[in-house]
């Protein structure tokens, strides 16, 4: 009734911006799908057992991508292992210990600039001070990464510190704790789904990293251990997808569309288990 | 016992704030590095010459140091870059925000988080291999590695912010002033957008800067797509960023030469940049702290 007493200007008005929200939806939407699709349609014909299980050989001129796959896991660990404690810490401090508001202001300032800060000029910066002094190696390049997942870590633990009751807080200063018994005790235990959760976004961010590991990580395709690893240059597989992309040697292509793919099933697992983890410590809080 | 407690807890508070000042040394370091090691070559070159010149021929016989063409085309592919991302992003976070049902939401969400998750090597190599030949074919140019395709690519990248931080802004919208707007006959579409909307603006304002942001720092993709001759600014030709310009040159560049320095400069420039967004982007944020809408 009320539809039908509007003036015609009115109504098409609100036609045309449910078509705009409408399209506009669609449009986003239809692109991701679209990048999908795209590539793991071109991607996945050129995964081959061969690909991903040799490195590179000149002799017989074939490409593989088994070293980038391992660099990438390791850069991957090497700097969620830097920078949790650094994260957790910072967290922990603002949380808990601090109680000059200018400091805190200036930690969470600082926090709010680091995360604006483009990758490309971490890399300049990781190349300067880290693998000047080590030498590009993964090393330098998880190093560059952590500094650049600092503000993510922190600010997921400090949500999720501050949702710890202070209730439980005080019942252990109550039965006479220290404050870092307390720490220990109750509040790192409760913030658990902070960390998880700031875990898997670094993985995610550090999966899909590549201007800042340019000049700080190096480009070779050598197979190597761990902490063998760490110490020598490396190409993860999106420095490796953009070599691969510019060189005109047969198989180069493929490569680099196998590699699309592979980030692409990678990047979709990331989501999916940020997802999980929100839905799992969701339930676990209603309970 | 009791002293050595004591002594525990002042060790772990050291520690704790010690972990909390990482943050603040990291920009320090960060800004110290770039300044000492970006002035060197401003100074040779002149600031003016260095800013305003516009040739940039790093590798000729008589070197020419200009990065007016890199400024520009930073500039006009952010712009061209927001002109179309922040229409669709907005449109879409209106819409997840408002009228899609909680199964299509979820849905979206999932699509637009996936966006915010592609490497961006990724954006570069099907921007390279789908969208130049595209860009080739409809505007009949001879190489289709442009500014255009970098504002595309650029356009969806940012999208993924725009949307996220939008959707949370409009989310925040209570609830009352959607009642009384509705009360008093407006239809839902007129409340979104006469109520909903500048209530949230602030936010939406921090959404488009988050997004520009985005923009003015994307390296990889960028490279790919853009064709990276150091032209001026036009919409069919190759163009480079100030980002790409580091990028695509710092291999090369000999160490310490005045070639090195121009580049640690041009991220000097890029810094600035950014720090300028970051302004915009907490004035932004602390006005929707402050919250009235009014």
């Amino acid at each position: 009734m009320l539809k039908r007493s509007m003036s015609p200007a009115r109504r098409a008005r609100a036609a045309l911006a449910k078509a705009l929200m409408l399209l506009s939806t669609a449009l986003t939407c239809g692109l991701a799908l679209f990048l999908i699709g795209w590539v793991l349609a071109s991607g996945i014909p050129h995964i081959t057992w061969e690909l991903v299980s040799t490195k590179p050989s000149y002799l017989a001129g074939s490409i593989g991508i088994l070293p980038d796959i391992l660099n990438t896991l390791y850069i991957i660990l090497a700097a969620l292992l830097i920078v949790l404690p650094l994260g957790v810490g910072a967290a922990i401090y603002l949380t808990e210990y601090a109680q000059n508001k200018r400091l805190t202001a200036a930690i969470e300032y600082a926090a709010e600039t680091l995360s604006g800060i483009p990758s490309i000029i971490f890399g300049l910066v990781g190349m300067l001070v880290f693998a000047n002094t080590f030498g590009s190696c993964l090393l330098a390049g998880a190093l560059t990464l952590a500094v650049m997942n600092l503000p993510t870590v922190m600010r997921t633990a400090q949500e999720s510190l501050k949702t710890v009751p202070m209730s439980l807080r005080e019942g252990a200063f109550g039965l006479g704790a220290g404050r870092w018994r307390v720490i220990r005790t109750v509040v790192l235990p409760g913030c658990v789904d902070g960390i998880v959760t700031g875990c898997v976004l670094s993985a995610g961010r550090v999966l899909g990293e590549s201007a800042a590991l340019l000049f700080t990580a190096g480009f070779a395709h050598t197979l190597n251990g761990f902490f063998s690893a760490l110490r020598s240059p490396g190409a993860t597989l999106t420095v490796a997808l953009y070599l691969y992309v510019s060189d005109p040697t047969p198989g180069a292509a493929g490569a680099s569309f196998a590699i699309a793919a592979i980030l692409m099933l990678l990047t979709l697992c990331v989501n999916l288990a940020a997802a999980l983890t929100g839905r799992y410590f969701k339930k676990g809080r209603a309970l | 016992m009791r002293k050595k407690e004591q002594a525990l807890e002042r060790a772990v508070h050291g520690v704790f704030l010690l972990l909390g000042l990482v943050t603040v040394g990291c920009v320090l370091l960060i800004t110290v590095y770039l300044i000492l090691s970006g002035i060197p070559a401003i100074l040779q070159i002149g600031l003016p010459d260095f800013l305003l010149g516009d040739t940039w021929a790093s590798t000729a016989a008589q070197p020419q140091f200009g990065i007016l063409p890199f400024l520009l085309t930073s500039v006009c592919g952010t712009a061209g870059a927001v002109l179309f991302g922040v229409p669709v992003g907005f449109f879409t976070a209106v819409c997840l925000a408002k009228l899609a049902p909680p199964k299509v939401k979820t849905a979206a969400e999932g699509a637009v988080s996936l966006l915010a998750g592609i490497p961006s090597v990724v954006y570069g190599l099907v921007g390279m291999l789908v969208l130049v030949p595209a860009v080739r074919a409809a505007f009949h140019v001879p190489d289709g590695a442009s500014l255009l395709s970098a504002i595309v690519v650029l356009a969806v990248m940012i999208l993924p912010s725009i949307i996220k931080v939008s959707v949370t802004a409009l989310e925040a919208v209570p609830q009352e002033y959607e009642d009384a707007s509705l009360a008093l006959g407006a239809t839902p579409v007129e409340t979104w957008f006469r109520v909903s909307v500048p209530a949230a603006r602030s936010g939406i304002a921090a959404a488009v800067v988050l997004g520009v942001g985005r923009a003015i720092g994307e390296a990889m993709a960028v490279m790919m797509v853009s064709g990276n001759a150091p032209n001026m600014p036009s919409l069919f030709e190759s163009v480079r960023f100030l980002t790409t310009a580091v990028a695509s040159e710092m291999a090369y560049s000999r160490q310490g030469s005045l070639h090195q320095q121009a580049l640690f400069s041009i991220a000097l420039v890029l810094f600035l940049f950014i720090l300028l967004v970051n302004a915009a982007l907490n004035f932004f944020l602390k006005r929707d702290k402050e919250g009235s809408p009014c």
